[in-house]
């Protein structure tokens, strides 16, 4: 059975500011949603509580499909957030290899090979290098393969392009293609476009409007 | 998890880490007390136990407010929340790799300080293994007051004013017990088996309440 | 040309690293080979002389002891040099020298101690007295380690050499006033030394093979040094052709 992401009424606080209310949505598996709006209209908050990081006000978030018992759907979500979760001082392979073993594979799907994850992202061949010395844009890159050695069917992107040139923003829509061509769920909050087929959710500050936006 | 505990101790070796430092602070501290004690044999290897108890005490929480900040700092930490590993677990795999790094070196260096304190080998031998019984009892302790502080921006000296009251009774056991083995009325073995369960006791509220603080302190 | 440029031009081409690799290649075999044929004479004088009628055996160790310690002050000082040369004349190789002297340091530091407390044993029946000199020898230890522990947490070599040419100088011009102090403490506390190697009054006997002794290590740490120099520079240049190597990856993609 295809997994689906259920949200249900979802409203959430920051200290006592309400910053968004009353969201839901649903995706079904093949389908991404881009979060867009202004600075502040809590893109990034959203995205942390559907990754479980922040306790919704009110509302809920659901997984169906999901043959064994879950404890919590974060559990099949990947965060890809602002900072990179790496290491500077162990080489990406190390990086890499720890992550994948910690984090496991969801059922359903099994990470790829590091050095194919590099490959994938257009960096084959520098895994052995410590991961402090690639510049700003492979340090992305190297964070995004990741998503690759660890399977999960949700992918949580928070501003996933922001350091990126454009060749290596083709190469991560292909790979977000690909993942929702397996049957995977994207979300994304991002500013540019994200290159792929997906539904629209315009935050507006306090309420989230729902729209169909091809791109 | 034993992933976890490798990267833990491959990040104290590489350049940077805390575990030389650690040992370092430790023969420091122990280092400076003669010259302000004088360099009295007999005074020396009398308060040689306590004196090697408080520098570890010390050397232990160093570092210690690193063990989440780094984690935060660079989003680990978010991730490490989000597994279907109990947070708890994760917690205590990061405090054992922790002492592995940082407290064992202590244990280890101790005999060679306690030949600077002119302490006789009963009286290392015991300081060495209540060291080793307590010590891990201050990391696992520490482990919660690093927890609350991690997002503070100078949680480092917050985490030594939390924790250090909480280790007295670390402390008082170790101290004693290593006394005991070497003045002859008091027994070794209740203090010492009291320091045990301290440890153990510890080894369980330290990362439960760690968990709870890292989940609170998510945003 | 005047004679002085030619030298000066001469001291800047030691100061490339290359040139340095080439001189450092062809020395090494050569001060190695002296090293050892040094020890060799040095060990068997050592083991051949005869015992101090006092201290026994036990007499043989201050062999080791003394050129450890007094190459613990040496190689303080070549650091305090190059971290001169970092600081004043920006030598290239300054502050590889000082780098690769710090370990070194520590580790004849380290021997100088362990014999003492082995001759110590013995001779005051305890492992450690808090003698001023022993006392000087173990501060100066914690100097060389916490000048390694710099030189490790920081992981740009040029920023690293400036912070820990300072940190070499400070701790330098604060060894005599360490010494000075740990005298004036031990004296406070223990009216008389415990033993007092009569300096000039040693007996010839013991002499020669001491001087050999010193010579050999003295060479052994100057082969030493500039072994661990050249392995610095190589580290260096496997360093800046791997971050060439991350940079190159970037570009074909």
């Amino acid at each position: 059975m295809p997994i689906s992401l259920l949200v249900e009424g979802l409203s959430a606080k920051r200290g006592e500011d309400l910053i968004f209310h009353d969201i839901s949505f649903v995706l079904t598996a093949g389908e991404a949603l881009v979060v867009t709006g202004p600075n502040g209209s809590g893109k990034s908050t959203l995205l942390r509580v559907l990754a479980g990081l922040l306790a919704a006000q009110s509302g809920r978030v659901l997984l169906d499909g999901i043959s064994s018992e879950i404890g919590h759907p974060r559990e099949f979500c990947h965060y890809l957030g602002h900072r990179n979760a790496m290491k500077r001082e162990l080489t990406v392979e190390e990086n890499l290899s720890f992550w994948k073993s910690f984090m496991g594979d969801s059922p359903g799907g099994a990470g790829i090979g590091i050095e194919e994850a590099a490959e994938a992202l257009g960096l084959g061949g520098i895994s052995h290098l410590p991961f402090g010395y690639l510049s700003a844009g492979q340090q992305r890159r190297m964070a995004m393969a990741k998503l690759l050695v660890a399977y999960r069917p949700i992918w949580l992107l928070d501003e996933p392009t922001a350091a990126l040139d454009a060749s290596a923003d083709r190469l991560f829509a292909t790979l977000v293609t690909r993942h929702l061509g397996a049957g995977g769920i994207v979300v994304a909050a991002t500013h540019q476009p994200l290159g792929v087929e997906a539904r629209e959710l315009r935050m507006t500050g306090f309420a989230g409007v729902a729209g169909e936006v091809g791109h | 998890m034993t992933s976890l505990f490798l990267r833990d101790l491959k990040l104290a070796m590489r350049a940077g880490g805390g575990a030389l430092i650690g040992v370092l602070f430790f023969m420091t501290v122990v280092a400076v007390v003669p010259f302000a004690v004088g360099p009295d044999l007999n005074l020396l290897s009398r308060i040689g136990p306590a004196i090697l108890w408080i520098g570890a005490l010390l050397a232990s929480l160093l570092g210690l407010d690193r063990l989440f900040q780094a984690e935060r700092e660079d989003g680990s930490l978010d991730l490490m929340l989000m597994q279907e590993t109990p947070l708890v677990l994760t917690v205590l795999m990061k405090c054992l790799a922790h002492w592995t790094a940082t407290g064992l070196p202590l244990v280890i260096a101790s005999p060679l300080l306690g030949l600077f304190m002119n302490m006789k080998e009963l009286a290392i031998g015991a300081t060495m293994l209540t060291l080793l019984a307590g010590t891990p009892a201050i990391t696992l302790i520490g482990a919660a007051g690093a927890a609350v502080a991690v997002t503070l921006p100078r949680g480092g000296l917050l985490v030594s004013i939390l924790v250090l009251p909480l280790t007295v009774p670390v402390l008082i056991f170790g101290v004693s017990a290593a006394y005991a083995a070497v003045e002859d009325p008091a027994p070794f073995l209740p203090p010492f088996l009291i320091l045990i369960a301290i440890t153990l006791f510890f080894a369980v509220i330290g990362p439960l309440s760690a968990a709870l603080a890292l989940r609170a302190a998510s945003d | 040309m005047s004679e002085n440029s030619l030298s000066i031009r001469k001291f800047s081409d030691l100061a490339n690293p290359t040139r340095f690799l080439g001189l450092a290649g062809r020395v090494l075999p050569w001060l190695v080979g002296l090293t050892v044929v040094l020890f060799a004479i040095g060990l068997y004088l050592s083991f051949t002389t005869e015992g101090d009628y006092q201290q026994g055996e036990t007499v043989r160790i201050m062999y080791v002891h003394v050129p450890a310690a007094w190459l613990s002050m040496m190689c303080y000082t070549v650091m305090a040099v190059s971290a001169l040369g970092t600081l004043v004349w920006r030598h290239p190789l300054a502050d590889v020298s000082a780098r690769a002297a710090a370990p070194i340091g520590a580790s004849f530091t380290f021997l100088a101690l362990v014999t003492g407390s082995l001759w110590g044993k013995p001779m005051w029946g305890t492992w450690w007295v808090w003698d001023a000199r022993l006392t000087s020898v173990f501060v100066l230890f914690l100097m060389y380690l916490g000048l390694i522990a710099l030189n490790r947490a920081m992981d740009d070599p040029g920023k690293a050499a400036k912070v820990s040419a300072i940190l070499i100088l400070v701790g330098f011009v604060n060894i005599p006033i360490i010494k000075f102090s740990v005298e004036w403490w031990n004296t406070l506390h223990q009216p008389a030394s415990v033993l007092r190697l009569g300096g000039s009054a040693i007996d010839p006997e013991f002499l020669w093979p001491l001087l050999v002794m010193a010579v050999a290590f003295t060479l052994l740490f100057f082969a030493l040094h500039i072994a661990a120099m050249r392995n610095e520079i190589w580290r260096r240049r496997v360093t800046s052709m791997r971050r060439q190597a991350a940079r190159a990856a970037g570009r074909e993609a």
